[in-house]
């Protein structure tokens, strides 16, 4: 067991699997002889070749077309897509191909990818290096969407991504890159897609959150003197939403906390799920802390526009009072 | 320091049978033997039948849109008959001859333009793969299924077929650099059948041949007469030769018509001169062709005459198959979205609805649970 920050047990996680599968190869821009921006594949292309680990042109689409036939003839592609920002480009081969190819060809072809992408704010970093755009891809079918929230996290369910038989969205929050340590065990280990953690249980109110807003959470929680429950989703898509309506059906009170705008944001889902399914439990309508539905703005004003701990308390506290 | 010339290139064209008859025995002599040219010839009035039926079966409502591959046949074919059949054919939806010379069978196109997925179920021998929809996307495919085979050391290539349109896309700019800097062979057959649409070959490319946008990625290039099927072979096995020894592109222009409208919604007739049309009907590759063989005495007018009431009878049959065949049921719209349903899904399914009523009786204001 070692005492691993996120970068690090991602790290570890795709030198495990690289070496007990060599279907899994790795491409994107910078990801070879520099090791990634983040130095997330940092030692990979010396410690597996150069035809393992790509350093490939700089075109977003590229990555994600080529890494859909690398798939279709039956390898195992992690293409990483350098920032979120830069999704954009990809997102036709995303949705359109990837998303589609089981569908389209009743499973002859499938396309067994784990995109992986660092995102969300919080690091001081330009324009289009600290958005949230989650709820694009979780919306689209036949994708899954996954965003860890700590190390230990981090390695069991991009093992399972990995693993995975169809295309799976992996966003690192950069914030925590190296934020938080944690205990890793060096053994191998899955934490199953669709599932979702009681961080802290708690019986006055249920926050639901996912990414690095998690970390936010819970000084919120501690600030708050308050027992509640924290669920960290740990997959967008699919929403492990009955560990959810179990716990809202226990406190009768739900503030969801994310970084992307309100609007159609995944907290959106969450609360008409929680609606539906908790109905007659709710003690008061379900609350969301969230982005501004704005551009988010440059780094100077970013911690405001981030839900922090003052805004989560707030609104846990209008919750309780309600 | 006075000045040099940095590169200079030419394009060379290949024309083996022209439109008039003229046969190039140096290149043509022995490129296809005859047995092979008949059952060609035979595969390429097969799928000139399929477009006739298929059109007229459209126009009496009996199937959605259809894009016809009336005149552009010799490409695909050519192209299929000179790789191996494990070489992948990655193709938009205007290569409906190579793919019949592949062994896909007729069912599987007309069930695709009838709104039936079961179309696409083709088995992965026959290295294809499905339609591609969206213009210009399945280059970069193509590109990772030769790196796939590249990477384990495999002789397979690829082979990806567009348009002159969809040169002006991004994505076939990044498939021509991936597989030129990362070395993996992907031939990459350009059919320029000068009409995207309404919108002329001009606009997408105002350079003197398509064929050299492949310079611009150290590509070899070559233009043939797409409508001359020794044309497209000669070029092919250049082409394949090229990308089995050094593993690396190729592209190829296949100058070539759009006989027939975009697809059925379409009314070509808008935006386009009659007497280009009838000029490049001239030129047809399978007029030419039968020509070819009459000539020399390996095929006749009766033989035509029988192969194409037969041809028709198979496309009839099979549009009457495809019309009887077991309607989908309404899961299979859900079957196939992931390899494990999710939980959400499987409720969507079981119901066959999405709003929650009903869907879990605890919801009920009488249900025990409710406080």
């Amino acid at each position: 067991m070692a005492n691993l920050t996120l970068v690090q047990a991602i790290n570890l996680a795709l030198i495990q699997e690289m070496e007990k599968d060599d279907r899994v190869i790795l491409l994107g821009e910078d990801v070879g002889n520099n090791g990634g921006v983040f130095r997330v594949t940092e030692g990979l292309q010396k410690r597996f070749g150069a035809h393992r680990v790509v350093d490939t042109p700089l075109a977003e689409s590229g990555i994600i077309g080529t890494s859909i036939g690398l798939a279709m003839a039956g390898l195992r592609p992690v293409p990483e897509i350098q920032f979120e920002g830069f999704l954009g480009p990809a997102y036709d081969q995303i949705c359109s191909h990837a998303a589609r190819m089981r569908t389209r060809t009743r499973g002859a072809f499938t396309v067994p990818m784990t995109i992986r992408v660092p995102v969300g704010g919080g690091i001081h970093a330009p324009e289009l290096h600290s958005d949230s755009p989650e709820t694009f891809y979780a919306h689209q079918p036949g994708l899954k969407v996954v965003m860890p929230s700590g190390p230990y996290d981090a390695k069991g369910l991009l093992i399972s991504a990995l693993r995975d038989p169809d295309p799976v969205i992996f966003f690192e929050p950069k914030r925590i890159y190296r934020a938080i340590r944690e205990e890793v065990p060096e053994d191998e280990y899955t934490i199953p897609l669709g599932k979702a953690r009681v961080v802290c249980e708690g019986t006055d109110l249920t926050v639901v959150s996912w990414g690095a807003s998690v970390i936010q959470c819970m000084q919120a929680i501690e600030a708050s003197g308050r027992s509640i429950e924290l669920i960290d989703l740990r997959t967008i898509y699919p929403m492990d939403i009955e560990t959810v309506e179990q716990s809202v059906s226990k406190t009768g009170r739900c503030v969801i906390v994310h970084e992307a705008p309100r609007t159609c944001g995944v907290g959106s889902e969450v609360a008409t799920q929680i609606m539906e399914k908790c109905f007659l439990h709710l003690e008061a309508p379900v609350q969301r802390v969230t982005g501004f539905d704005t551009i988010m703005p440059y780094y100077k004003l970013e911690l405001e526009y981030l839900p922090d701990a003052a805004r989560i308390q707030r609104g846990i506290e209008d919750c309780l009072a309600y | 320091m006075p000045i040099t010339t940095a590169l200079t290139t030419t394009i060379e064209r290949v024309s083996i049978l022209d439109e008039h008859g003229n046969f190039d025995e140096k290149l043509g002599k022995g490129l296809i033997p005859d047995a092979d040219l008949l059952k060609l010839y035979e595969t390429m009035v097969t799928c000139r039948t399929m477009d006739e039926v298929a059109f007229k079966v459209q126009r009496s409502g009996r199937m959605g849109t259809y894009p016809q591959n009336m005149g552009q046949e010799a490409n695909s074919l050519g192209a299929a008959y000179a790789l191996n059949n494990d070489d992948w054919l990655v193709t938009c939806y205007r290569e409906n001859c190579g793919l019949m010379w592949r062994g896909v069978p007729i069912d599987s196109f007309l069930l695709h333009w009838m709104g039936d997925e079961r179309g696409n179920a083709l088995p992965r021998a026959h290295h294809a793969t499905p339609i591609a929809v969206p213009i210009g996307t399945q280059m970069l495919h193509a590109t990772g299924l030769a790196w796939a085979a590249k990477y384990r050391g495999q002789k397979q290539i690829a082979c990806t077929f567009f348009g002159d349109g969809a040169t002006s896309e991004g994505d076939f700019h990044e498939a021509c650099n991936f597989a030129a800097n990362l070395d993996i062979p992907v031939i990459f057959f350009c059919q320029n059948n000068f009409w995207a649409i309404s919108v002329p070959g001009r606009i997408q490319c105002s350079a003197p041949t398509v064929a050299q946008r492949g310079v611009a990625y150290g590509m070899p290039c070559l233009q043939v007469d797409g409508n001359d099927l020794f044309a497209v072979v000669y070029g092919m096995r250049k082409a394949i030769d090229h990308a089995r020894t050094t593993g690396k592109p190729f592209f190829i222009e296949g100058v070539t018509y759009r006989l027939g409208d975009h697809t059925t919604a379409d009314d070509a007739r808008r935006y386009r001169d009659q007497a280009e049309v009838d000029a490049w009907k001239a030129r047809d590759p399978i007029i030419r062709l039968r020509n070819y063989m009459t000539k020399k005495g390996i095929w006749s007018d009766a033989k035509d005459a029988a192969l194409r009431e037969a041809a028709e009878a198979t496309c009839m049959a099979t549009i009457e198959r495809c019309e009887q065949i077991e309607h989908p049921v309404r899961g299979d719209v859900f079957n196939h979205t992931f390899a494990e349903l999710p939980a959400d899904l499987v409720i969507q399914r079981e119901t066959g609805h999405t709003h929650s009523l009903g869907q879990d009786p605890s919801q009920l204001p009488n249900a025990s649970n409710a406080r």
